[in-house]
C-alpha cells in the first residue's frame, strides 16, 4: 500500500521554477530521507504537502486521497513538523497538545489518552506540564513530533526538524522517528544533513528543483561516504 | 462534541490565554479611550455645542457622545491587533498549524474572529463599566441591547485585520497600518463630532464620513446603547463585514500562494 505518492509536481515563483517535475512513491511503513541543499526545493515541496500552497500541475495522494479532491481527508492523515518550532511557548506541553487535538476535533477523555499516549511514546510524558518555554530545543522537538502524532496519522512529514540541535539531541530524535516505522507510519524527513541518513533508508536527492537521485542510501552512496556521493551529485549539476 | 465545536471552543481559549498573558495590551486597550473620555472630552465640551439628534432626546454632554465611539475605538484597535497577531502568528509559523487542520479553512479563520470579536466585546464592556463608575451612563437597557451592535462592529472590523493581515508579508509593515487604517479610520467617523458638524466644514470630508463603515459600527453601537435599532447603520455594516470576510478568504486561499513565506 502506497503512503505518500507524488506525481509529475511542479511549482513555480513568478519565472523561477521551485519544483520541476517531481514524482516519487513512499510504501506504508517507510522511513525516506529526502536530502537536498538549502534552496532545492525542499521547503517548497512540503508546503504543497501540506496545502499551505497549491499547484495547479501535478498530484499528490497521502493514504490514498488524493489532496486536491479530498482535502481534509487527506490532511487528516498527515502529521506535520514544521521547520520552525510552532508551539505557544507561554503553554504547557499538554495545552499545547489539547489545542492541536482540538483542531483535529479530538477532546475530552479521547485526547488525553492519545496526548498521555503520543508523549510517551516520544519519551516526553513526564515534562507533559511544563512551559514549552522551559524546555530545551530537543524536547521542543519531541513534544512537537509527539503533537503530530496524535491524530495517528498515516504520514508524517518532518521538515529539517534537527536544525539548531546539538549532536546527541538529534541522534535520540533521528532514532525515534526511525522507530515509528514500526507500527506502520510512512516518514518523509527533509534533511542536508548527511549523517541523519542510514543506510538502508530510502532515500531522495532533491536539487535545483529537480529529483537528481532516488534510492537506497546504500545503493546511492557506492562505495564512497554518501557525505561525500552528495556532493558531487549536487555539484556537478551546479 | 463535534469537530467543529472542538475546534471553535480551543481556538477561542486560545485566544482568550494569549489574551490574559498580555495584561499590557489589556491596559493599554482600557487607558486608551479612558485618557479620550476623561482627559480630551472634559478639555473639549466647552468647544463644541452639540444639538439634540437621534438617538438622543435631550442635550447630553460631550463625554456621553463619545462613548460610543471610544467603544468603536477599543474594536478598532482589537481588530488591528488580531490582525498584528495573525501576521506574527505567520512569521512564527504557527498559522502553518492552523491551517493544516482538516477542517475547512473558512470555518478556521471564522474561529480566530470570533474569539478576537469576544475579546473585544469584553473590553469595550470593561470601558462602559469603568465609564458608568465615573458617572457616565446610558440607560440600563441599553448595556444588554448594545451587545450584539458591538459583536457585529467587531466581527465587522476584525475581519478587516484578518484581510489586513492576509495582504501583509511583514510585521514591519504594520506601522503603515496605523497610519493608513486607524486614524483614518477614527477621525473620517462620527466618533469624535456628529456628522453634521462635520459638513458644515467641509463637504467633501462629510461624504467620506459618511461611507467610513466605521461611522456606521459606531452609529449602530450608538443607536443600541440607548435601545434603538439603527437599520441602515446594521445593514452597512454586515454588507461590509461581508465584503471583508470574503476578500480575506480570498487572500487566504492556498492557491493564491500568499500564506507561507517562499523557502
Amino acid at each position: 500500500m502506497t503512503g505518500l505518492k507524488v506525481s509529475n509536481l511542479s511549482y513555480h515563483y513568478g519565472a523561477k521554477t521551485a519544483l520541476d517535475e517531481v514524482s516519487f512513491e513512499l510504501e506504508k511503513g517507510k522511513f525516506c530521507a529526502l536530502l537536498g541543499p538549502n534552496g532545492a526545493g525542499k521547503s517548497t515541496l512540503f508546503n504543497l504537502l501540506t496545502r499551505l500552497f497549491v499547484s495547479p500541475n501535478g498530484q499528490i495522494e497521502i493514504a490514498g486521497h488524493d489532496l486536491s479532491r479530498s482535502p481534509r481527508k487527506a490532511l487528516a492523515q498527515l502529521g506535520i513538523v514544521f521547520q520552525q518550532t510552532t508551539l505557544d511557548l507561554d503553554l504547557t506541553v499538554r495545552q499545547n497538545l489539547s489545542y492541536f487535538a482540538a483542531l483535529h476535533g479530538i477532546s475530552g477523555a479521547d485526547a488525553t489518552r492519545r496526548i498521555d499516549a503520543s508523549l510517551d511514546r516520544l519519551g516526553m510524558l513526564e515534562r507533559a506540564d511544563e512551559k514549552a518555554r522551559t524546555l530545551n530545543g530537543g524536547h521542543k522537538r519531541r513534544a512537537e513530533i509527539a503533537r503530530a502524532l496524535i491524530h495517528n496519522p498515516m504520514v508524517l512529514l518532518l521538515d529539517e526538524p534537527t536544525v539548531g540541535l546539538d549532536a546527541a539531541a538529534r541522534a535520540s530524535i533521528t532514532s525515534h522517528v526511525h522507530d515509528l516505522t514500526a507500527d506502520g507510519t510512512t516518514i518523509l524527513w527533509a534533511t542536508h544533513l548527511t549523517d541523519e541518513v542510514r543506510d538502508d533508508d530510502r532515500l531522495i536527492i532533491l536539487h535545483q528543483a529537480r529529483i537528481l537521485a532516488d534510492g537506497t542510501a546504500r545503493d546511492i552512496s557506492g562505495k564512497a561516504p554518501l557525505q561525500s556521493r552528495f556532493l558531487n551529485l549536487t555539484a556537478a549539476t551546479v | 462534541m463535534s469537530p467543529y465545536l472542538t475546534s471553535l471552543r480551543a481556538i477561542v481559549t486560545r485566544e482568550a490565554l494569549r489574551f490574559i498573558h498580555q495584561r499590557e495590551r489589556f491596559v493599554a486597550a482600557l487607558v486608551r479611550p479612558l485618557i479620550w473620555l476623561l482627559v480630551f472630552a472634559a478639555g473639549f465640551r466647552a468647544a463644541l455645542g452639540l444639538s439634540i439628534i437621534p438617538p438622543y432626546q435631550t442635550y447630553i454632554t460631550y463625554e456621553t457622545y463619545i462613548v460610543p465611539g471610544l467603544c468603536g475605538m477599543i474594536l478598532l484597535f482589537n481588530g488591528m491587533q488580531s490582525s498584528l497577531s495573525l501576521v506574527y502568528d505567520r512569521e512564527m509559523g504557527s498559522m502553518k498549524l492552523l491551517l493544516t487542520s482538516p477542517l475547512p479553512r473558512w470555518w478556521l479563520l471564522f474561529c480566530k474572529l470570533l474569539g478576537s470579536t469576544i475579546i473585544s466585546v469584553l473590553q469595550a464592556y470593561a470601558f462602559l463599566a469603568i465609564a458608568a463608575a465615573f458617572d457616565i451612563t446610558m440607560p440600563a437597557i441599553g448595556y444588554v441591547t448594545v451587545l450584539p451592535a458591538l459583536v457585529v462592529a467587531g466581527v465587522m472590523l476584525g475581519a478587516l485585520g484578518l484581510l489586513l493581515s492576509s495582504f501583509i508579508k511583514q510585521l514591519e509593515n504594520f506601522a503603515g497600518v496605523m497610519n493608513f487604517v486607524i486614524f483614518p479610520m477614527f477621525f473620517l467617523s462620527s466618533a469624535l463630532y456628529p456628522l453634521w458638524k462635520m459638513a458644515e466644514s467641509s463637504e467633501l470630508l462629510y461624504t467620506i464620513c459618511a461611507f467610513n463603515p466605521f461611522t456606521h459600527a459606531v452609529e449602530l453601537i450608538r443607536f443600541a446603547l440607548y435601545a434603538s435599532f439603527n437599520g441602515p447603520a446594521f445593514l452597512w455594516t454586515v454588507l461590509v463585514t461581508s465584503m471583508f470576510t470574503a476578500a480575506a478568504l480570498w487572500g487566504y486561499n492556498p492557491a493564491r500562494t500568499g500564506i507561507s513565506r517562499r523557502g
